[in-house]
């Protein structure tokens, strides 16, 4: 009796998926994530579209209407010196998304290329980048910034290398042991064989391979930097007023917390809620591209 | 015979552990002919693997090549910088690897990846390299080649990926495949359908095939000829049709009877006593000498030469004629 084996049998082919949208539906699974991308989004729009959408300029004073409660008129009330502090939140939005934003991605880049070098490198390079990473994670990287404020100045650029610089050694660590795990692996392995350069290697192998978790680091990224900007102002060294920001009006609500709570409430609940949805995002997305996250 | 395609003549490599070296390659020497399929067969860690990839300059940090040449169409590989190595490899000699699951970038369509080493080597423009793709899945007898190009690995089987690897490999039609453990990681029933594949591809582009694996039934099923290594070093050498015959060696016996088969519940597996040893300093005598149930205070003392006992029949070992002749 003859069995006919077909050489390569007629295999279905299985539905076309991304990486994308297979994580895309790990992630969606996580109501907290979600929920916390939901207003990660609106902090996103808000803060593009916030400067048009305030009834007041943040550098408008109704001496008039100091101290007043929550009304139609003044939304969120008013401060010690009559600021809107609706429109005062919606500008702290666009400056703090801007100097996060900036900051991170001035933490990422440093972090990229000294990680990939020194994962890659070895030697020499791999010695001094290390010991500048413990160095970085030694000495807190708030005082560092503080110092880097008083060297740079309070604008916002300046901030956002205040807040950046100090930021890149937690990237350059992780991309490091994340290219070490894979030179010596079979992919690379057999890229080599295939005639690839290193540079080849490091952009198309190496570099997809680890973006996943590059973008959970990154999430967790940006709230550190909002928190270290907001901490940096309410000591004073943030933006000048008249710009606005959530450490500014944190640190003068304070002071009048008993008298006028409300201008505590609004900017400390909006900051927190944010803090808490990038952190549930991140940790969404933690859990949407873990190897462990299964399919 | 044609002419030898790669020459590999006296290749040392060794590896430094840090507190000492191994000796992974002592003193090989071999060619593979043009259209020939050689089998090179050895348990883990005779260096078997570390043998052709140092040849293409695929050796880890720690290892270096002490001596040797490896004259690829009479240019030595050994000498070459490592650019003119990185045109030949993928080009001029592929590689297949014995795991299909950790080979294939996770997050590169397929189809890319095969376009990729077409684009790298300027053997084809995109165009070109894209219809030759296609055609190239389907000689790899993958089913709608237009629809899989934008799979991505984790969308394949292990047989299925092990094709796409073969298809990476010979994208370039190479003169020599290396293939390296390339059934290991599958089904059975894959791995005869792999190496037919293989065996089809060679016959059709007149390349040879070196294929290392661990599996004596492979390779006298694939192979037109054998090298059985041990502890680095060359222990015999023949046709394949001698290898079935009459092994000359004590290892290639051992090999041979510790093959099981099935539906031979009766017969007595041999299997060969104690471990395949790490060289930390090089052979001075046979290494073998210790497992074999043949050896003498000669085989202890002396380190037996590769010789040839008859025409095309290689033996590294002292008494070789007696176990031909059966006499012990």
């Amino acid at each position: 009796m003859a069995i006919a084996v077909s050489q390569a049998g007629p295999v279905a082919a299985p539905k076309r998926h991304s990486q994308f949208y297979l994580g895309w539906k790990r992630f969606s699974k996580n109501y907290f994530a979600v929920a916390g991308l939901v207003w990660v989004a609106i902090f996103f729009i808000v803060g593009i579209i916030g400067p048009w959408i305030a009834p007041y300029s943040y550098k408008d004073a109704d001496f008039l209407a100091m101290h007043t409660g929550p009304s139609w008129k003044h939304l969120f009330g008013t401060d010690t010196v009559g600021y809107d502090v609706f429109s005062q939140i919606l500008f702290s939005i666009r400056y703090a998304l801007e100097i996060a934003l900036g900051a991170t991605c001035v933490s990422f880049v440093i972090g990229v290329i000294l990680g990939l070098w020194a994962g890659l490198a070895g030697g020499i390079a791999d010695v001094i980048i290390m010991r500048g990473v413990d160095f970085m994670f030694a000495l807190p990287s708030f005082f560092f910034a503080l110092i880097l404020v008083v060297l740079l100045g309070k604008g916002l650029g300046p901030m956002m290398l205040a807040i950046g610089v100090p930021g890149w050694a937690g990237y350059a660590r992780l991309i490091r042991s994340l290219v070490l795990s894979m030179r010596n692996g079979e992919m690379v392995e057999a890229a080599r064989a295939l005639g690839a350069s290193q540079s080849h290697i490091a952009f198309k192998y190496m570099f997809p391979n680890v973006v996943g978790s590059m973008v959970v680091s990154l999430a967790f990224g940006i709230p550190y930097d909002l928190t270290a900007q907001a901490g940096l102002s309410i000591v004073g060294m943030g933006l000048n007023p008249p710009m606005p920001s959530f450490g500014n009006m944190l640190a003068a609500a304070g002071e009048n917390i008993l008298g006028f709570p409300w201008l505590l409430y609004f900017p400390a609940g909006i900051f927190a809620i944010t803090l808490l949805s990038f952190l549930f995002v991140a940790d969404g997305l933690q859990e949407a591209f873990s190897p462990k996250g299964g399919m | 015979m044609a002419e030898a395609l790669l020459a590999i003549d006296d290749l040392r490599v060794q590896f430094d552990r840090g507190e000492d070296e191994v000796f992974a390659v002592n003193g090989v020497s071999f060619s593979i002919a043009e259209g020939e399929a050689l089998g090179i067969v050895g348990e883990s860690g005779s260096g078997k693997s570390v043998t052709l990839m140092s040849a293409l300059g695929l050796i880890r940090e720690n290892g270096k090549i002490k001596s040797g040449t490896a004259k690829f169409q009479g240019h030595d590989l050994l000498k070459m910088r490592p650019r003119q190595l990185e045109d030949i490899r993928g080009r001029d000699i592929g590689v297949v690897f014995q795991d299909p699951m950790t080979s294939l970038n996770p997050v590169m369509r397929i189809g890319d990846q095969i376009m990729e080493s077409m684009l790298t080597h300027q053997y084809a423009g995109r165009r070109e390299a894209f219809e030759r793709t296609l055609q190239l899945l389907h000689e790899m007898g993958i089913p709608e080649p237009k629809a899989r190009f934008r799979n991505y690995p984790h969308e394949f089987s292990g047989g299925m990926r092990q094709r796409i690897m073969i298809a990476i490999a010979l994208a370039c039609e190479p003169q020599l495949l290396i293939a390296d453990e390339p059934t290991t990681a599958l089904d059975v029933t894959v791995q005869m359908q792999i190496l037919a594949l293989l065996q089809e591809q060679r016959q059709k582009k007149r390349m040879s095939i070196a294929i290392i694996t661990h599996d004596f039934g492979v390779a006298t099923n694939f192979c037109d000829r054998i090298i059985v290594l041990y502890a680095g070093q060359i222990m015999e050498m023949a046709d394949t049709r001698q290898f079935l015959r009459q092994p000359a060696h004590p290892y290639t016996v051992g090999l041979k009877n510790s093959i099981i088969e099935i539906g031979q519940r009766d017969r007595q597996l041999s299997p060969i006593p104690g471990m395949a040893p790490t060289l930390t300093e090089p052979p001075k005598s046979c290494s073998f000498a210790s497992r074999c149930p043949f050896a003498t205070e000669r085989c202890r003392s002396e380190l037996p030469a590769l010789r040839e006992i008859s025409p095309n029949h290689h033996v590294a070992c002292h008494r070789a004629e007696e176990v031909l002749a059966h006499a012990i």
